[in-house]
Order: C-alpha cells, then sequence, then structure tokens
C-alpha cells in the first residue's frame, strides 16, 4: 500500500470531527477537530493516554456515542467516499459490524454473560447476511477455529464466564470479523490480558489481517505495540491530534514534547510499566482543557504563547506534523 | 443439584415448620375465647363452652396441645374446624385451587404487563413518555390494592355493567352452561379481582424492570451488540432483557406474600371463594385450627415461590449455578 | 464539600423528590393542625338525616353512614397512617441496623445464626402473622402497631447493613483506625455508622409508604387501631357498604392514602438518588 497517493479515495477519512458531552458541568469536547486517515490493507495507529478521546474517536466513527454525547454538526467521516454521519439509521446498521467492525479493550464485559458465545458471532452474521440459522451457526464454529479456538464446535455453547482471558478475546475477535469487514476498529485490544497473550493475540491479528486484506486503527496508550506493526502513527491528546508521522519517522524524530514523553515511558522488554513516569501531571478532564497548548501545563519547552494561542497542526516534514510551536521556533526547545 | 435440592427442602420444611409454630402460639396463647364472634358463640351456655374445650383438648397445657397438633399433622391430619364443623383438609381442598386461579393469574398478568411497561420505558429512558409511564406506576404503585378494588368494582361493575361484581360463577346459572360457557363465565368473574391484584404488582414490577433495564444498557456488551449492526429491537429484546430479567423473576417469587395477603383484601371484596375468605373468617372467629392451617399452606405457598424464583435464575442466567 | 451535602444538593435539584418532600411536610402539618382545621371526627351530628350526605358547603367532602364529617375524618385519619408509618419504619430500620451491625461484627457462628433466622424469618407470610396477633388483640393502641409492624418487618434491612458492614470491615480506614488502636465502638460510631447511614436512611424511607398501605390494610379489615378513631382503612370499610349510593365515603380516604404514599416514594425515589448517584437511573 506504499508509493504515490492513490486515486481512489482513502478507505476511511476523518475530518474534524468533533464529538460533545452536556452533562451538568456544562459541556465537555472529547474529541476536537480530529482528522485522520486509514487506506485500504493499512495498519494505523492512534495513541494517547486514557481519558484523551481515543476510544470515543472509534465510537464516533460508527456512530455508537451515546447521549450525552453526540456529535458535533461539521464534522465528517467517509467510509470509501461515503459520508457515514449522513446515513439512515437502517444503512448506518448496515455499515457496523459489515464494512466496520470494532474489538473492545474489556473482553468479559464486551461479551453478553447469558447468551452463548457462538449464538452471539451467529448473530452478527444474521444481522447482515441473509443466511439461515443453522448456516450462521456453522460459520461462527469456522469463525472460532479461524482465531485457534481449538474444540470450537463444543466451545460455541459455552458462556463467556466459562473462558480465559484470552480465549475472551479471541471470541471477541471472531466476533467482529466475522462479516469480514474492511476495517477493524481495534481500541486496547490486549490491555486486559497477560504480557504472553497479548503477543498471541496480537499475532493473531497480524495473520488475520494478511488473510483478510483489511486496514486496522490499532488504538493504544502503549507505543510499543505500534512500532512493530503500523505504517503510521496518530498520537491523540486532550481531545486533539497532537501529532502524525510515520511510524519510523514519529520514533526517529519526534516533534511534539507529548510523543517525546510517551516515548520515554515505553516499557523495556525486562519490566513491565503501564503508566507514563516520564510525563509529570495528568491529562486534564474535558470539562477543562487549558487554554493555549493543551499540553503546556505538562510540557518542560513552554513558554508564555504556548499559554495564550493554541497551535495548529505544522508541517515538519511532508507527512509529519505536530501541533506544537517548537516547530516554529525551534530554538525556544530547552535541553 | 441434588444438594441444593435437599437444602432448599430443608429450609422450606424449617420456614413452614417456625410458622406453623408461630401460629400455634399466637392464636392458642392468646386471651379470648374459640368460636369467639359466632352465633354459636353467643347462645352457647358457659357448660356447653367447657365440654367443647375439653372436646377439643383446649383446656390442656399449651406444650401438650401443640405436641398433639404437631403429631396430628405429621400424620397429615390437619383437625377439624370448630365453626364449620368440617374437617380442615376438606375447607382448604375448596378454596385454594380458587386462590391458585386468582393469584396465579394476577401474578402473570402482572408479570406481563409490569415487563412490557418497564421494556417500552427502558427502550425510550428519559423520553417523556418514559417520564409519563414512571409517573403512571409510582402512582398505582401506591394505591391500595383493596381500595383500587372498590374502584374496579364501582366502574366496571356497577356503573358500567361490564362484569359481574361478586362470586366466582353466575348463580344459576351453572347448570344451563357447556363448559367452554362455564369456563368463560369463571373467567368474567376473575378480571376484576384479578386486575386489582395484577395492576398494583405490575406497576412494582414495571418500576424495577425498567431500572434493571437501563441499567444493563449501559453495560459494554450492549454497545458491542450495536457495534455488530444489531437492530435496537434486537439489543434491547434479546441483549439487555436477558440480562435484566433474573432479578425480575427473583422478584416475582418473592411477590407471593404480596398476592396472599393481596387476596385476603380481594376476596373479601369480590366474594371470591377463596383461602383469603377462609383466613378472613377464621380470624374473626377464632376458628384456631382453620387459622393455623392456613398459615401452613401460606408458609408452603411462599416457600414454593421462593423456590420457583431460584429455578427461575438458573434458566435466565447461566452464570447463576444452583449448587453453589 | 461532604457527601451529605452534595446528596442534599442533588436532592434539591431533583424536582420530583422536593414536591414529594413538601407534601410530605404539608401532610404532617394537616395531621397536627387537624383539630383546629376542622370538627370533632367522632361528632354525629344527625346520623338519621344527614347519613351520606354528598359533598356541600357545610361538609366539603360530604358525610358518611353515621352522619360524621368525612373532611375532617380524613384529616384525623393522617395522625394513624403518619405515625405508624414513620414510627414503624424508624423502628424497623433500628432493628434491623442493630442486628445487621451485630452479625457484621460478631464472631462467624453469631453471624451464622443471626442470618439462618433472618432467612427464616423473611420467608412467613408477614401479613398472616399480623391478622392473627391483632385478631387476638382486640383494641390495639396505634404505639401496638407500631411495634409489631417493625418487630415483623426489618429483616431485610438487616441483610443491608450486614453486607455493608462485611465489605467495610476490611477497608483501609477501617484497618488503619483499628491499626490506631480506635476501640470497636469507637470503629463503629466514627467509622461504620456514617457508611451503613446512606443505605439505611435510604431503605427506611422507601418503606413509609409500604407501611401506610399495610396498616389502611389491616385497619380495612377492622383490626388494629378500632373504630370509631379515624383511620383511612376503616374509612374506606365504612364507605364500602354505601360503594353504590355514596362512593364519596370510600373516595376521599383512598385518595389520601395515594397521595400519602406517593409522597413518600417520590421522596424516598428522591434520596436513594441523592444518596447513592451510582444507583440512580
Amino acid at each position: 500500500m506504499s508509493g504515490p497517493a492513490p486515486a481512489r479515495p482513502p478507505l476511511l477519512e476523518v475530518h474534524d470531527l468533533t464529538v460533545n458531552f452536556s452533562g451538568s458541568d456544562g459541556v465537555a469536547r472529547a474529541v476536537d477537530g480530529v482528522d485522520l486517515t486509514v487506506e485500504e490493507g493499512e495498519t494505523v495507529g492512534l495513541v494517547g493516554e486514557s481519558g484523551c478521546g481515543k476510544s470515543v474517536t472509534a465510537l464516533a466513527i460508527l456512530r455508537l456515542v451515546e447521549p450525552p454525547g453526540h456529535i458535533a454538526h461539521g464534522s465528517s467521516v467517509r467510509l470509501g467516499g461515503r459520508d457515514l454521519l449522513a446515513l439512515g439509521a437502517k444503512e448506518i446498521r448496515a455499515v457496523r459490524g459489515n464494512h466496520v467492525a470494532l474489538v473492545f479493550q474489556e473482553p468479559l464485559s464486551a461479551l453478553n454473560p447469558v447468551l452463548r458465545i457462538g449464538n452471539q458471532i451467529a448473530e452478527a452474521i444474521r444481522a447482515h447476511e441473509a443466511v439461515t440459522r443453522g448456516t450462521a451457526r456453522w460459520r461462527a464454529v469456522e469463525m472460532l477455529t479461524a482465531v485457534g479456538i481449538p474444540d470450537a464446535k463444543r466451545r460455541a455453547s459455552a458462556y463467556a464466564h466459562q473462558l480465559s482471558g484470552g480465549m475472551r478475546q479471541r471470541v471477541l475477535l471472531a466476533m467482529a470479523l466475522a462479516c469480514r469487514p474492511q476495517l477493524l476498529l481495534a481500541d486496547e485490544p490486549t490491555t486486559a490480558l497477560d504480557v504472553t497473550i497479548q503477543a498471541e493475540i496480537l499475532e493473531l491479528l497480524d495473520g488475520l489481517q494478511r488473510k483478510l486484506g483489511m486496514a486496522v486503527l490499532l488504538i493504544t496508550h502503549n507505543l510499543g505495540i505500534v512500532a512493530e506493526r503500523t505504517r503510521r502513527v496518530y498520537v491523540m491528546y486532550a481531545g486533539q491530534i497532537v501529532e502524525e508521522a510515520a511510524t519510523e519517522q514519529l520514533f526517529a524524530a519526534p516533534a511534539h514534547p507529548y510523543t517525546e514523553g510517551l516515548l520515554a515511558a515505553i516499557p523495556r522488554l525486562d519490566e513491565r510499566r503501564d503508566r507514563l513516569q516520564a510525563i509529570p501531571g495528568q491529562v486534564p478532564p474535558a470539562t477543562a482543557w487549558p487554554e493555549g497548548c493543551r499540553f503546556h501545563p505538562r510540557c518542560p519547552h513552554a513558554w508564555a504563547k504556548c499559554g495564550t494561542e493554541m497551535p495548529p497542526l505544522l508541517e515538519v516534514t511532508p507527512g509529519h506534523r505536530a501541533r506544537c510551536w517548537l516547530v516554529k521556533e525551534p530554538e525556544r526547545r530547552k535541553k | 443439584m441434588l444438594r441444593f435440592a435437599a437444602r432448599r427442602l430443608a429450609f422450606a420444611v424449617v420456614s413452614v415448620a417456625a410458622v406453623v409454630f408461630i401460629t400455634f402460639l399466637l392464636v392458642h396463647a392468646a386471651p379470648g375465647e374459640p368460636m369467639l364472634g359466632t352465633p354459636e358463640r353467643a347462645l352457647a351456655s358457659p357448660e356447653t363452652m367447657a365440654r367443647q374445650r375439653t372436646l377439643f383438648g383446649l383446656d390442656r397445657p399449651l406444650p401438650e396441645q401443640f405436641l398433639r397438633y404437631a403429631r396430628n399433622l405429621a400424620r397429615g391430619e390437619l383437625g377439624e374446624s370448630f365453626v364449620l364443623h368440617r374437617p380442615v383438609a376438606a375447607v382448604l381442598a375448596e378454596a385454594v385451587p380458587n386462590t391458585l386461579l386468582l393469584g396465579g393469574t394476577a401474578l402473570v398478568a402482572s408479570l406481563l404487563l409490569g415487563l412490557a411497561i418497564g421494556v417500552v420505558q427502558a427502550a425510550r429512558h428519559h423520553s417523556r413518555t418514559d417520564t409519563l409511564l414512571s409517573a403512571a406506576t409510582l402512582v398505582l404503585y401506591s394505591v391500595p390494592v383493596f381500595w383500587l378494588g372498590l374502584v374496579l368494582l364501582l366502574v366496571f361493575g356497577e356503573r358500567l355493567h361490564w362484569l359481574p361484581v361478586s362470586g366466582m360463577t353466575s348463580a344459576g346459572l351453572e347448570d344451563r352452561l357447556s363448559s367452554l360457557g362455564r369456563a368463560v363465565d369463571v373467567a368474567r368473574h376473575l378480571v376484576l379481582p384479578a386486575a386489582s391484584l395484577a395492576l398494583v404488582q405490575a406497576a412494582a414490577f414495571a418500576r424495577f424492570q425498567r431500572s434493571a433495564l437501563v441499567e444493563s444498557l449501559d453495560a459494554e456488551y450492549i454497545r458491542a451488540a450495536r457495534a455488530k449492526g444489531l437492530t435496537e429491537r434486537a439489543v434491547l429484546l434479546k441483549h439487555a432483557l436477558r440480562g435484566a430479567l433474573a432479578p425480575t423473576l427473583t422478584l416475582a417469587g418473592l411477590s407471593v406474600p404480596y398476592f396472599l395477603a393481596g387476596s385476603v383484601l380481594v376476596e373479601s371484596i369480590f366474594g371470591w371463594p377463596g383461602l383469603g375468605r377462609v383466613a378472613y373468617d377464621a380470624i374473626f372467629a377464632r376458628d384456631y385450627n382453620v387459622i393455623t392451617a392456613t398459615a401452613l399452606v401460606s408458609g408452603v405457598l411462599v416457600a414454593a415461590g421462593n423456590l420457583l424464583a431460584d429455578v427461575a435464575v438458573a434458566i435466565a442466567d447461566p452464570r447463576v449455578r444452583l449448587d453453589q | 464539600m461532604s457527601p451529605w451535602r452534595l446528596a442534599a444538593r442533588r436532592f434539591a435539584r431533583n424536582r420530583p423528590a422536593l414536591t414529594g418532600a413538601v407534601l410530605v411536610a404539608a401532610l404532617v402539618l394537616a395531621a397536627l393542625l387537624a383539630p383546629l382545621l376542622t370538627a370533632d371526627p367522632l361528632a354525629q351530628p344527625d346520623p338519621v338525616r344527614l347519613q351520606n350526605q354528598p359533598p356541600s358547603a357545610a361538609h366539603l367532602l360530604g358525610t358518611d353512614p353515621y352522619s360524621r364529617d368525612i373532611l375532617s375524618r380524613t384529616l384525623h385519619g393522617a395522625r394513624v397512617s403518619l405515625v405508624v408509618g414513620i414510627g414503624a419504619a424508624l423502628l424497623a430500620v433500628t432493628l434491623g441496623a442493630g442486628v445487621g451491625l451485630t452479625a457484621g461484627l460478631a464472631g462467624r457462628r453469631t453471624d451464622q445464626l443471626l442470618m439462618r433466622g433472618v432467612d427464616v424469618a423473611l420467608s412467613l407470610p408477614r401479613i398472616v402473622l399480623l391478622l392473627a396477633v391483632f385478631a387476638v388483640w382486640e383494641e390495639a393502641p396505634a404505639a401496638a402497631v407500631v411495634l409489631l409492624i417493625a418487630v415483623t418487618g426489618w429483616f431485610q434491612t438487616s441483610r443491608i447493613v450486614r453486607a455493608s458492614v462485611l465489605s467495610l470491615r476490611e477497608a483501609d480506614f477501617v484497618a488503619a483506625a483499628r491499626a490506631l488502636g480506635t476501640t470497636g465502638a469507637g470503629i463503629v460510631r466514627r467509622h461504620l455508622l456514617p457508611h451503613i447511614a446512606a443505605p439505611v436512611i435510604v431503605s427506611a424511607s422507601l418503606d413509609v409508604g409500604n407501611i401506610i398501605l399495610l396498616e389502611a390494610g389491616l385497619s380495612y379489615l377492622g383490626l388494629g387501631v378500632r373504630p370509631p378513631t379515624p383511620t383511612w382503612g376503616n374509612m374506606i370499610m365504612d364507605g364500602k357498604d354505601v360503594l353504590f349510593s355514596a362512593p364519596w365515603v370510600a373516595l376521599a380516604p383512598g385518595l389520601a392514602l395515594v397521595l400519602t404514599v406517593v409522597a413518600f416514594n417520590l421522596a424516598g425515589d428522591g434520596l436513594r438518588d441523592a444518596l447513592d448517584p451510582r444507583a440512580a437511573a
């Protein structure tokens, strides 16, 4: 999928996506003017701490944001050129799980505890294809085999609580991939799992992606996961994209101080750390984004301008952009 | 499974025994005479009463009386009604089926109605429909069941003449009707008392079901179901309702005492010849054996309700295992 | 802000809850002032000619089969309902909290014994027992009604309290207090009571309405507080016999009951939502 820009529209093109949550404490802009594209068959990373708006972005792509949240006017989400935000209820349902599927973070809570897993996969198939109950069931078993569940026929009648964490995540993958989607939105697909099982699931995901030729938007807080399997990465902070670059570029020469902080916090092979200890402070709540650059209260380089003027996404090199005044005034960088 | 059954059964036996013991104690230890408030009692001479007391063993010490009662009970004998001069078992055999018909109809109707209202509310929660239905169920939940019975009686029985107001069958018609006609006749008599009992409890079920459903609609698996492209209908009825059914079924099983209490009040309003009427009459006539036996039957019905609730929940929710 | 202040704020912002609270206050006031506002509820001005009169200027809600003023009787009837409802709910909650605390803090064997007892008690048909007691007890004063309803109504609360205590017992702040040498009683008073207060208040307030309905049912059967003292239940009983010819006799006390129970349930729902925001739907 490399080379010059394709003549066809990109598979997924999100433009100026904004999601507001209105609550008693005012309006929270959880996602604020996000632009991102995913090409066919490509794996793209979307990285940020929890609370930065990355999960809401994924939900908004499928219009699954629930009240009090709503997608603001002027946002656009195009799938193969078609505007998903303009579709009717029936049409968007035909996209969900069929062209675009979602894998959730917490497999135990994403599976209905009182329905058999085979049934939950089969109903995804029957929602989009006119097949009989029996065929759907048979295909559900097939999917379970494809995601590496032994004795799939018997396991299809199990309930979620009877499976291990890794097995459940495999079931979720089977459920998401049952209709062979063109795009998979994988929201922290391995966070809830042990490290060894994490690696297994990611390997499985890679294999299935190659086999099905689908694109993946890999959403995670862990840059380490992104490094090995994406071509491009978006970094999100406080509802905004703060940096986008080819993966190699991002790791070699990060332009945003936040990205630098994330990179410094990548767990090394010999230890496991979930917290991003390199960055002082916390993500501010969505009801109270700071004035100016939203990262400036935590930024080691911030100067007066950062507290008053929000930087736009500035081009560092072609294809590499960062939302930071340092791009224009590199001499301000402190050592 | 066997261990579960054994434990539940033992528990049921203990609680029924406790009911019988407490009632027996209350009734016999109380000051006052048996058959108080009956015409017989008013006419009887002191000597007759004394003879009666000896005849029924009421002059013996209380522990002895209880032991005798328990021995008889173990043999399946419930004794004789002082007032009706019939075996208590025969009195109950007539009344209990009628109460089961009334209470069972009301339970099923209230459960279905309550579920339906709860589902409609949850499907559109925080809409105007939801608010209105919430207000309606709150009011209905606050209505005394016997007063609702009187209002229904007044409106549908007396003013509109839609339905019969009293009894279980139309007097004089029994022989002239076919069996289907008789069933329809009983059903028409059943409507008002059953509605009185059912409407209030339906409001309770609806309130409960709505909040359980709204809570389960927040679950991640609901979002996952939507992400699969399921219709809202499937999301609600297949995914949300299944998860939210178990607590309501538990409540249904635990509502047996409510229906028993309601039957005491409602049966007397509509002249329904059931257990509630028997209990009511027996209490005022101090018909000791009948009172104790009514308590026994109530205890058994309550225990059965609890058991049914456990089984229903185990069916509705695979995470619940009965042997734990 | 303290959690209690926060809860009060949430309650004050909840319009239905506030309506319920205002209604309850109005009812209590009306019951207190009943003798000043209306005539003697027992007076029978003319049992023959003034019986079952429809509402008029002289008798705003009409008269009953004994020519007594229904408005006066309805206001006076509120006294029994409110005293029994609130009194029994408070007493039941106190009993339940006491047993629950004991079970939660005492050793395993006491706990098992108490909770098994509660299990059995919960499966008893309360109404049958109450019917039997009151039928035996010819002239039960309101205090006896309060006592008996409370004694048969604390089981659920004791379970709730015990569960809270068990979960709190292992909580860090209780362990810390224990490590600092706070005595058992001190821990209960300073640390446990504030935490179990919320569920207990909610359970009590939601219980008031049910108890009022229970009392009304008993006095409708002629049990408990007996005529001629007006209770809404025995007023409805009086109205039952003239239901078709003078429906207002049963209507007024019934509507008063519905209004009162709605008021308590609104306030109770509001308290629950305010004290346990997670349970609010």
